[in-house]
């Protein structure tokens, strides 16, 4: 089979699972519906390692496929056509995609067991899954907007999956209506490039963009930040993130396939597929990679101060997020996007460690309740750990070797680059610091009361069914989650997921070592051959010094967070009291959705009630009724006419007739 | 004879049935009253017939008469179905379509 062959089928598994499940619910007992769930994305992620050795079966310029259904709409120079387009790019996200993707359905196999919903969760999540891979593999602009907004609405779908707690509606709403603010971008974006290309085509669009732009033209420079409005909405970039911790009431495997591993690298995707013209408009590359930076400090601090276990990881999506952001606008497509695949591995490892934690917590959430886990849950403990660890950069890991081919491609590309650097090796420091604060709180320590039930009893801790935002009692009913969750001690399913991905975590970064091995940018880079900015490379030294400074770097913030949270813990509280102001701002999340209330909602609210107070009342009921008054008015004097009177009518009837041949006497005279 | 004389008879008969109908109310007199237009109509019809020289004048004054007849049916039918209900015979007094 050729390459479009089997990624057409990438594309079909996904889409048929989801169909099979949410319309044979009532058929299907729920196991089975977790089976063919898992099963589904598992068969797309062999067909498209299919892909992957079809393709290296080729030449490596001659990797790019285009393939078509049929003409889905075809008129006046318009050519939309429901086609994919694989190359080396696409290739790599459906790798990546498909494989996160099974691992998670494997966990949440065994996680949402207990679960009501179990049906309509995997239903969901296949869709999910089918969307991203529509968003990944579209072929031209039109088809990527579907896949975006298909991505909108599956997240949006699963994080009201428990849609009778009203936390969890709530945070629905909120990430769909700034998804669609980034649609809306896109939108744009797309019918401005129709109307200065005349194609949605990707291969005709960046084929031809540089004869039709010159660099920093206005139009192409307005494309390139319209596309960035969709890519930080997905992504959640400053100043569009606000929707990504709140994603956090979905449940935990939503968390660890959405809001980290796939649907937010969106964005990352989109600037690397559309390099082509963001290197014509250096300005919005540029805006780009400074929101990149600024998101992936700020998010940084907000990590530190967050109680809420979940939270806090998010917030820590966030900053990776940021890097790899930083990396595709700066010209480091391939090094973003290893980053991209290495932050997969470990941050889905970084949630499932988290929601095991949180099954064995009765749903509780913050970290100052918890404790003691190394004891009580020795697995999981050990997952959170190497997670961490790649997170942190520990040297040799995952982390470790993306993040720094990002920043050292920053370095090599020099001028004010070098400060990107710099500012990605302090958000280095604070990441070491935040995640091994998590560790060092849930880890060490005597057994939290949840924690020593689990080792006494060997049974999950049950306490009264509580949101853990609002503290609300909850059933456990459909709506709810279910009377408990499962830990990857008890369950197998979750424990092999863990585990993959454990090892990829682990060893994902052996892939990219500088100056030993080039599989992946090998692959990648042909793919990016069109933009000049590939071809800088650092060279091995560089690299390597690089590696030597963030390995540096990660092993101080974790020893700065084992001083502040092992050895003084006095400090903490001490710093709080002495840098509040600095505090606060972190714990309020620099108080981002207060500048939105402020900024956005109120006056969009003030607009509201302008419009029904003046323009809807007065204007629009005004013309209502004042058309209906007029016609009142005339219906009143006509209905005199009607007297009831049959002389009456004999009357005008031949007063009429007399004036009309009075009328024609007059004329004909 | 000129064709005046017939057009002034033609005139006041019209003239005087459309009087008719205006000030009486008795519902049989308002029909007598339109045979009279009716009839004011044919007569016009057959002298205007007879100057010309052709026939087709008369042959609608012939479809006049069968419409007149028509007319007088569903007039009696309804004066007679009043009459049954013990309504008053008096057109004035029928007035529910008063808008």
């Amino acid at each position: 089979m050729s390459v479009s062959s089997w990624a057409w089928l990438v594309l079909l598994l996904p889409l048929l699972g989801s169909l099979v499940v949410s319309f044979g619910f009532r058929a299907i007992p729920p196991r089975l519906a977790g089976a063919i769930g898992t099963a589904s994305i598992g068969l797309a992620f062999a067909c498209a390692v299919a892909v992957l050795v079809s393709l290296l079966g080729e030449e490596p310029e001659s990797r790019r496929h285009a393939s078509s259904l049929y003409e889905y709409a075809g008129a006046g120079g318009l050519d939309i056509e429901l086609g994919i387009y694989v190359d080396q790019l696409s290739a790599f996200m459906i790798l990546v995609v498909t494989g996160v993707s099974a691992l998670i359905h494997l966990y949440s196999f065994g996680y949402m067991k207990s679960d009501e919903g179990y049906h309509r969760f995997f239903a969901y999540l296949n869709f999910f899954v089918f969307s991203m891979l529509l968003l990944v593999l579209a072929g031209n602009f039109v088809l990527l907007i579907v896949g975006w907004a298909f991505v909108g609405f599956a997240s949006y779908a699963l994080i009201s999956f428990w849609f009778r707690r009203t936390t969890a509606t709530k945070a629905g709403m909120k990430a769909f209506v700034i998804n669609v603010v980034g649609d809306v971008g896109l939108v744009l974006a797309a019918f401005l490039i129709f109307q200065q290309i005349g194609s949605f085509d990707y291969a005709t669009v960046f084929e031809t963009a540089p004869q039709v732009f010159e660099s920093n033209q206005w139009e192409v420079t307005a494309i390139c930040l319209l596309l960035l409005v969709g890519a930080f909405a997905k992504s959640a970039q400053i100043p569009l993130h606000t929707w990504l911790p709140d994603a956090m009431e979905g449940p935990t495997p939503v968390s660890a396939l959405i809001h980290a591993a796939t649907m937010v690298t969106a964005g990352v995707y989109l600037i690397a597929r559309s390099h082509e013209l963001f290197y014509l408009a250096p300005t919005a590359a540029d805006i780009a990679a400074f929101a990149g930076l600024a998101t992936l400090l700020v998010a940084g601090t907000i990590a530190i101060a967050m109680t809420d276990l979940k939270r806090a990881i998010a917030y820590s999506t966030m900053s990776q997020i940021g890097y790899m952001i930083m990396g595709v606008s700066i010209g480091a497509y391939a090094a973003g996007l290893f980053h991209l695949m290495t932050h997969a591995f470990f941050k889905a490892l970084l949630f499932m460690a988290a929601g095991s934690i949180i099954a064995a917590m009765a749903n509780h959430q913050d970290i100052d309740r918890m404790s003691g886990f190394w004891k009580a849950m020795r697995f999981t403990s050990l997952m959170l750990l190497v997670g961490g660890l790649a997170l942190a950069a520990f040297p040799l890991t995952s982390g470790f070797f993306s993040k720094d081919s990002i920043l050292s491609y920053a370095e090599a590309r020099g001028g004010m680059y070098l400060w990107m650097a710099v500012g990605g090796y302090v958000g280095a420091f604070l990441t070491a610091i935040y995640t091994f604060r998590l560790v060092f709180r849930v880890l060490p320590g005597r057994p939290c009361e949840e924690a020593q039930h689990l080792i006494d009893t060997g049974e999950l801790y049950h306490g009264p069914p509580l949101n853990p935002a609002s503290e609300e009692r909850e059933d456990a009913e459909v709506g709810f989650p279910g009377p408990e969750h499962h830990i990857a001690e008890q369950s197998r399913s979750m424990a092999v997921a863990m585990a993959l991905l454990g090892f990829g975590a682990l060893f994902g970064g052996l892939v990219q070592v500088p100056g030993v091995d080039n599989v992946l940018f090998g692959f990648l880079e042909p793919a990016f051959e069109g933009s000049p900015l590939a071809e800088v490379h650092p060279s091995v030294g560089h690299e390597w010094r690089g590696l030597a400074i963030g390995a540096a770097i990660s092993l101080l913030g974790i020893g700065t967070a084992w001083l502040l949270w092992v050895r003084r813990p006095d400090l903490p509280g001490l710093f709080r009291k002495r840098l509040r102001p600095a505090y606060l701002l972190a714990l309020h999340k620099w108080y981002f959705d207060e500048a939105i209330d402020l900024l956005v909602v109120r006056p969009a609210l003030a607009v509201g009630r302008f419009a029904n107070g003046v323009f809807e009342r007065v204007v629009v009921d005004g013309l209502v009724s004042g058309t209906a008054g007029g016609v009142r008015g005339a219906g009143g004097i006509v209905r005199l006419v009607q007297s009831g009177f049959v002389r009456g009518y004999a009357l005008l009837l031949i007063a009429g007739f007399a004036g009309l041949g009075l009328y024609f006497l007059v004329v004909s005279t | 004879m000129s064709i005046e004389w017939y057009i002034v008879l033609s005139s006041l008969l019209f003239a005087t049935g459309a009087v008719g109908i205006l000030i009486r109310r008795s519902p049989i007199v308002i029909l007598l009253c339109l045979e009279l237009m009716l009839n004011a109509g044919n007569l016009a019809l057959i002298a205007f017939s007879r100057m010309v020289g052709n026939e087709e004048g008369q042959v609608f004054a012939l479809v006049v008469m069968v419409v007149a007849a028509c007319e007088v049916v569903v007039g009696l039918g309804l004066i007679v179905a009043i009459f049954r209900r013990r309504l008053p015979l008096d057109v004035d007094a029928l007035r529910e379509l008063r808008g």
